[in-house]
Formats: C-alpha cells, sequence, structure tokens
C-alpha cells in the first residue's frame, strides 16, 4: 500500500493468542497518540476492536500495549515519537500476559502477584489511635517516596525476561510494591512481606536486565527496589528471622 | 532462588575473589620460575596450608557452580524445579569429588 503524510498504517492484533495482525489505515493528526489511533479504528472503522482505557491521561493505567514492539502507556505516547516518518504502527497486547481478545490481556495474574508478595498495606494502629508522625527526609521514607507512584500499567511486568522465563517470578511491579512497603514505618506486615519475596519466585529471581527500568512510563526503577529487597531479605536471614 | 541460596551463592562468589587472585598468582609464579612437577609437589606434599588454600577453594567453587547450574536448569530447561536442584546437587557433588582427589594428587 502507498504510504502518504497524512495517513498511517496501523497493524493490530485481533483474536486471542492464536490471533493475527490486520491492517487499517488511519488519517494523521497533530498531537495525535497511540491511543487516539487505536480509538479511531473502533469508532470508525471496525466497533468489535476490544482494548482497555479509561482516564486518557497517564494516570490509571489502564491502556498499556505493544507498540512496535515495546511496552508503552498509549495515551501518553504521541505517534510522532513512535512511527517515525514511515507512518507505520503495530500495536499489540502486552507480553507476557494472556490475551483475552485483541489489545485486551487479562491481567489477574499481574494483580494475583501483587498479592502474593503481601503488597497490601497492614496497618499497625487503628483509628483511635494518632496519626503517626513520619519526616518526609527519613531514610526510609526517601526510599519509599522513590518507588511509590506506580499505576501498575504493567508495562514493566510486559518487558521483564525474567517474568517471560519463569513463570513464578513475582515481577517488577509486585516487588517495588512490597519494597514501598518495607519503607512504611506504618505498616505492620513486614515479617510476613519479607517471606513472601525471599522465597523461590522472589526478588533473588531478578537477574537485574534493569528492562523495569527502561521501559517504566513514569520512570521508576523497579530494579533498584528489588535489590533493596535482596538486601533487606539477605540481612534478616542471617540475623536468624527468615526460615525459607 | 530463595535467599538461602541467594546468601550461599554470593558468600561463595566473595570468598572466591581472593582465592582465584592468589591462584592465578601462584601460576604466575610457576611458570615464570620455570618451575618443574617435581619441584612443585616438593612444595605442596605434606603441605596442611595449600591443603586447605585449595581445598576451600574446591568447596566454594562446587557450592557456587551448582546454585548456578540450578538456575539456569531452573530458567532454561523444561525441568520441574525439584528436580533440577537434584541434578545441581549430583553436579556440585561430582565438582567437589574430582576437586578433591586433585588436591589429594598434589598434598598427599
Amino acid at each position: 500500500m502507498p504510504e502518504t503524510s497524512n495517513e498511517l498504517s496501523v497493524s493490530l492484533w485481533r483474536g486471542g493468542a492464536e490471533g493475527r495482525y490486520e491492517t487499517y489505515r488511519v488519517p494523521r493528526r497533530d498531537s495525535q497518540t497511540v491511543l487516539d489511533v487505536v480509538t479511531y479504528v473502533q469508532r470508525h472503522i471496525d466497533p468489535t476492536l476490544s482494548y482497555r482505557f479509561a482516564c486518557r491521561v497517564g494516570m490509571c493505567g489502564s491502556c498499556a500495549m505493544t507498540v512496535n514492539g515495546r511496552p508503552r502507556w498509549t495515551c501518553r505516547t504521541h505517534v510522532a515519537k513512535v512511527a517515525g516518518s514511515s507512518g507505520r504502527l503495530e500495536i499489540g497486547p502486552l507480553e507476557n500476559l494472556p490475551v483475552i481478545k485483541d489489545l485486551a490481556t487479562d491481567m489477574a495474574p499481574f494483580f494475583d502477584k501483587w498479592r502474593e508478595a503481601k503488597g497490601a498495606f497492614a496497618p499497625s494502629r487503628t483509628r483511635a489511635d494518632d496519626i503517626p508522625r513520619i519526616r518526609p527526609d527519613s531514610p526510609a521514607r526517601i526510599a519509599a517516596d522513590a518507588a511509590i507512584e506506580c499505576i501498575n500499567c504493567g508495562v514493566c511486568y510486559a518487558a521483564c525476561d525474567t517474568v517471560r522465563w519463569n513463570t513464578d517470578y513475582l515481577g517488577p511491579a509486585a516487588l517495588n510494591r512490597a519494597w514501598t512497603l518495607v519503607n512504611d514505618e506504618r505498616d505492620a506486615g513486614n515479617a510476613a512481606r519479607l517471606g513472601a519475596v525471599a522465597a523461590s519466585g522472589g526478588c533473588h529471581a531478578c537477574h537485574s536486565h534493569q528492562s523495569c527500568q527502561e521501559h517504566c512510563p513514569l520512570a521508576l526503577n523497579p530494579t533498584a527496589s528489588i535489590a533493596g529487597l535482596k538486601r533487606r531479605t539477605a540481612a534478616a536471614y542471617l540475623k536468624g528471622e527468615l526460615k525459607p | 532462588m530463595n535467599v538461602r541460596l541467594y546468601v550461599w551463592q554470593r558468600a561463595t562468589a566473595a570468598l572466591m575473589v581472593p582465592l582465584v587472585a592468589i591462584h592465578i598468582a601462584v601460576i604466575f609464579y610457576a611458570t615464570r620460575q620455570g618451575l618443574s612437577a617435581a619441584d612443585i609437589l616438593s612444595r605442596t606434599r605434606g603441605s596442611i596450608a595449600w591443603a586447605a588454600y585449595y581445598g576451600l577453594f574446591v568447596a566454594a567453587v562446587s557450592i557456587h557452580a551448582a546454585i548456578g547450574v540450578r538456575n539456569v536448569l531452573a530458567e532454561w530447561s523444561p525441568l520441574p524445579e525439584r528436580y533440577a536442584g537434584r541434578l545441581a546437587l549430583f553436579f556440585g557433588l561430582l565438582l567437589a569429588a574430582l576437586g578433591a582427589r586433585a588436591v589429594a594428587a598434589v598434598v598427599l
């Protein structure tokens, strides 16, 4: 098909795990995002196209897809940045997750691992107690703040080689979340949390390839969080506080 | 890999840093001085120090390599983790036996 400067050639994954790419022609616009392109196809060409989005402003973490081979948040990815002068886009579902249909993946394994890593806050006080004072410049709070802005988009999970090789691996997002809670002075669940992330499939399975850091749309560094968990669990093991 | 294997692998790696450096220095010394096999054996036979040094080296290598092989098998082969662990244990014991035999040959 001949390319024109005001038109994009967009290949979208259609079907489930055994699907195929189908190509659509989409008008090119100024300041157009990849999510705009997918939405155009659904609204104007094929209303059966399935994909997931909510906020459109990079807060909800629901619109991540594989764009030209890289996992990206599509609502904040401009076409001009990824399509180049050829105007070609290949958009598929996230890697390392089961495909439901078209561009929508089943995020259940991702969030199951969040739970396995004890990623839920375990309160140490009741509402009758005073609110604890946390110093923003304390080392623990600085470590937690550096990792806290995760929006659960699954980009790091899709980019991770270890997740691809080892289905039991908890993955960068769940471990990053665990690291924020390990450094949360208000949390009371660290004994169980350190045990969970020190087991087989936990933080020690990480090879430090740093794909999570490379691809994280919020420029977080889950590899650093996982390294922190490795140090913390090793210290707890040597003190006899962990029994793997 | 769990935290126990992680600590053992890192600890044996740290232990091997000076052991490898000394081992390489010994090789350079022996070759540059033109020591014959008989010269070397005359220094190592009956030496508790050389037996302890290379005995420790063999133990560290056997543990470190076995944990690494276990990880490779668990990640890259279709073997379940417990079978990968058994194969790696066998590999580690084989390394330890071969290493102990070599150490015995030069110090006994």
